[in-house]
């Protein structure tokens, strides 16, 4: 749905060769690109003005390199300042020096707060700590239920307080009373979302944490707010000063420009972001990859950890092995190839993350039809053993039978076969030289891709 | 004034105005009140007002590509000398964004035979559980008998916050248990509002990212399913939108459309201080119009949503 800046910016610097300086001409329509861009991503108005007066300074005057394009150069410069406006590298939490440690979540209704404090108790279990929660969210309805299953989801203990506990100071209290007895050294408050103009919600953080003194207050934050970002973080920062910022929801599409207009308004540290429901989707926050993503430039780190996450190592080291001990590639290794392909998720969304393939117009509207890896393994799956071991068998009964039992087409079936036949042919041309990540070619290439529509 | 409703029109309680205004109050001081100002301040229209004007219209969430047109009309009606002066360039402005508000509303499709069936959904967040409680209260104001059906069979405790808002209202909710599956509890929900002769039957669902394809096809299948029981549901596909979402909420509400039918929006929290410019744009893009806006965390705190006296409330000092 973007344009993708880098491609935009090779059209407006086409004619840039040859001119010796990036001047305030040359790079003004580059300028102009860059402030829609960065519009698109919901950055703020006033924050996406200063920050193009800062590229435009850093750009001025710079020559223009050989070794780079205008173009990539600008997009270097845009990068960088980018990167470090998001605040260098992740930053962890602190800890109080007298425990217990007292976390403060706050935000908007929705933002992901109760969620968000699951996970971390989740994280700082992992990293040595001993955290207790509890909600303290009095008003929306199974909110503190909604906490207390999430606690067993991560076997933390949860503060659930007495009848005669009713208020949110209360239940604090009472909460940090019981992290100390039990020898809890963490705790994290869930509280209750609220508008940042609704004074007295507000003045009740206020009270909560002066009565805690938290080392942490976080603010939780949704990817996909747009301008009016800067208002709710400015408020909640000027009346609690938060210490951080919890970006939620980034297993989306946004592309998350309320990160930088958050991190400008408050100046403190992005310290996690949000990648999913589960319990264990909270991943430290990294202002590079925010960066690419923030001017829609893909983000192939995050789609080779992903691919390392979700593709089994051994499944994959025993293919290689197999292949290079010159074995055949039968049609069972690429239903098991199909079936990796769809664990990392929505073609769409991994060639969004390919910077190269991203921006290539020819893809960028193709369709890319998921139930086609879905009917690949179905239709492998109604073959019998015999066939599966020996496609030479497969006639044309066998196909009718095939396509039946897949729910399929004899159409389907032979398209099928002749993809797995080039599969096959050039799996044998790797056998023997190379990984499986075809090291050879030097690209990131699964084999069989050629099977998929649109590759 | 008078509501549409799945069953006809229903007269308007009369405070419902000044509620209405009450509601976009902040809408009406953020955006308005920075209209009024740029009004108020200058007489003559140069390049600084115009940029004063497109910060004002972007950070109404308004997006780039609509700003950019309105901000085109008007040049060109400083090209022609037609523009006198700010209450002009005003009534451009709300002359633009009326018409794509009225372009895209239109009347409910009238349910024949109740149940009329609404599924709610929307991202993680956005205040699908909270909008159903106050729908509820809103229907049964109406004298209509309502349903809920407690589909989000994912989120912890989902099912818990539904049922307070049903209890709240006292009306009777189908569930089943922690995990389950949401069409099975869809199917269950029509038969039991059918075999109660319910005027309404509203669908809860859970929370997803438009980008989740699989959660998308639950959506489609829970769509398939109430159409077998009841012909024609759900009868209104709405998506509930939180009123921060930036740019992003078009695509929030292509995917939907395309997953789930969407037929209307329904705009919450509007009572902070964002505009909820980004259903402008989705009026404009997708044709889908806006159905009730959320303005509070009280359950009469929802009302619905009148593109005309939207734009005029809008522009009133």
């Amino acid at each position: 749905m973007f344009d993708n800046l880098s491609e935009k910016l090779q059209r407006v610097f086409k004619n840039l060769r040859g001119e010796g300086r990036l001047t305030a001409e040359n790079m003004e329509q580059a300028l102009r690109e860059i402030r829609v861009a960065l519009l698109e991503a919901d950055v703020h108005f006033r924050v996406v003005k200063q920050f193009i007066e800062q590229v435009r300074l850093k750009a001025q005057g710079e020559e223009v390199l050989t070794a780079l394009s205008p173009s990539q150069q600008v997009v270097k410069i845009v990068l960088d300042e980018l990167t470090k406006m998001l605040g260098g590298h992740q930053s962890k939490l602190r800890f109080a020096n007298e425990p217990p440690t007292v976390v403060l979540i706050v935000g908007l209704q929705g933002s992901g707060k109760t969620t968000s404090a699951a996970k971390l108790a989740r994280v700082l279990t992992k990293e040595g700590s001993r955290p207790q929660l509890v909600s303290v969210d009095v008003y929306r309805p199974a909110a503190r239920q909604q906490l207390a299953i999430l606690a067993k989801q991560v076997n933390v203990p949860i503060f659930e307080g007495t009848l005669d506990q009713k208020t949110p100071l209360e239940l604090a209290r009472g909460a940090r009373k019981e992290a100390v007895q039990t020898g809890r050294d963490l705790l994290l408050v869930d509280t209750a979302g609220r508008q940042h103009i609704d004074d007295r919600l507000m003045q009740e953080l206020s009270e909560l944490k002066e009565a805690l003194n938290p080392t942490e207050v976080l603010f939780v934050a949704d990817a996909m707010t747009g301008q009016d970002a800067v208002k709710s973080a400015d408020e909640f920062h000027k009346r609690l000063g938060i210490t951080g910022v919890i970006l939620t929801k980034m297993d989306g599409d946004a592309r998350g420009g309320a990160a930088l207009s958050i991190r400008t308004v408050t100046g403190q540290p992005l310290k996690f972001v949000g990648m999913g429901e589960k319990v264990d989707a909270l991943e430290p926050f990294h202002p590079d990859r925010v960066a690419q993503r923030i001017l829609g430039m893909g983000d192939v780190v995050s789609l080779i950890e992903k691919a390392q996450s979700v593709i089994d190592q051994k499944d994959a080291e025993k293919m290689q092995e197999k292949l290079l001990a010159g074995d055949d590639f039968s049609l069972e290794d690429f239903r098991d190839q199909m079936k990796q392909i769809r664990k990392l998720g929505p073609l769409e969304g991994i060639l969004k993350m390919l910077p190269g393939i991203g921006g290539l117009k020819e893809l960028k509207d193709a369709k890319f039809d998921e139930k086609e890896l879905t009917r690949i393994v179905a239709i492998v799956d109604s073959m019998t053993p015999k066939e599966r071991g020996n496609h030479m068998i497969i006639n044309g009964a066998r196909r009718r039978r095939i396509a039946k039992g897949s729910g399929t087409s004899v159409q389907d079936v032979n398209n099928l076969l002749k993809q797995y036949g080039q599969a096959r042919k050039m799996m044998k041309s790797f056998s023997g030289a190379t990984g499986l990540l075809g090291k050879k070619g030097g690209k990131f290439k699964f084999p069989g891709m050629p099977g998929i529509p649109g590759f | 004034m008078a509501i549409q409703t799945l069953f006809g029109s229903a007269s308007a309680e009369p405070n419902l105005l000044e509620k209405l205004k009450a509601g976009i109050q902040k809408t009406r001081s953020g955006l308005v009140g920075r209209i009024e100002e740029v009004f108020a301040g200058q007489k003559e229209i140069d390049a600084d007002l115009l940029e004063e004007l497109e910060y004002t219209l972007i950070t109404a969430d308004l997006g780039v590509r609509t700003v950019t047109e309105i901000l085109e009309q008007i040049r060109l009606g400083l090209d022609r000398k037609s523009t006198g002066g700010a209450a002009e360039i005003r009534g451009l402005i709300e002359r633009h964004l009326l018409e794509v508000l009225v372009a895209s509303d239109g009347p409910m499709k009238p349910v024949s035979a109740p149940p009329a069936v609404i599924m709610l959904v929307g991202i993680n967040g956005a205040g699908k559980t909270t909008t159903i409680g106050k729908l509820t209260h809103r229907f049964q104001s109406e004298g209509r008998q309502v349903m809920l059906c407690a589909a989000d069979t994912f989120r912890a405790a989902a099912m818990e916050q539904l049922q307070v808002w049903a209890d709240r209202n006292g009306v009777t909710m189908i569930r089943q248990t922690q995990g389950s599956d949401p069409s099975a509890v869809v199917f269950d929900a029509l038969n039991s509002a059918k075999a109660r002769k319910a005027d309404y039957l509203i669908i809860d669902t859970a929370g997803r990212l438009h980008t989740k394809e699989n959660l998308m096809a639950e959506l489609d299948k829970m769509r398939r399913t109430a159409q077998r029981v009841v012909p024609g549901a759900p009868h209104e596909v709405w998506l509930v939108m939180d009123a921060t979402t930036g740019q992003n909420g078009l695509e929030q509400a292509r995917k939907f459309t395309g997953a789930a039918g969407v037929t209307g929006i329904i705009l919450t929290k509007l009572d902070g201080t964002a505009k909820g410019g980004v259903a402008v744009a989705i009026a404009r893009e997708l044709n889908l119009p806006i159905r009730y806006v959320g303005v509070g965390e009280q359950i009469g705190d929802l009302l619905p949503f009148e593109p005309e006296r939207f734009v005029e409330s809008l522009f009133e000092k």
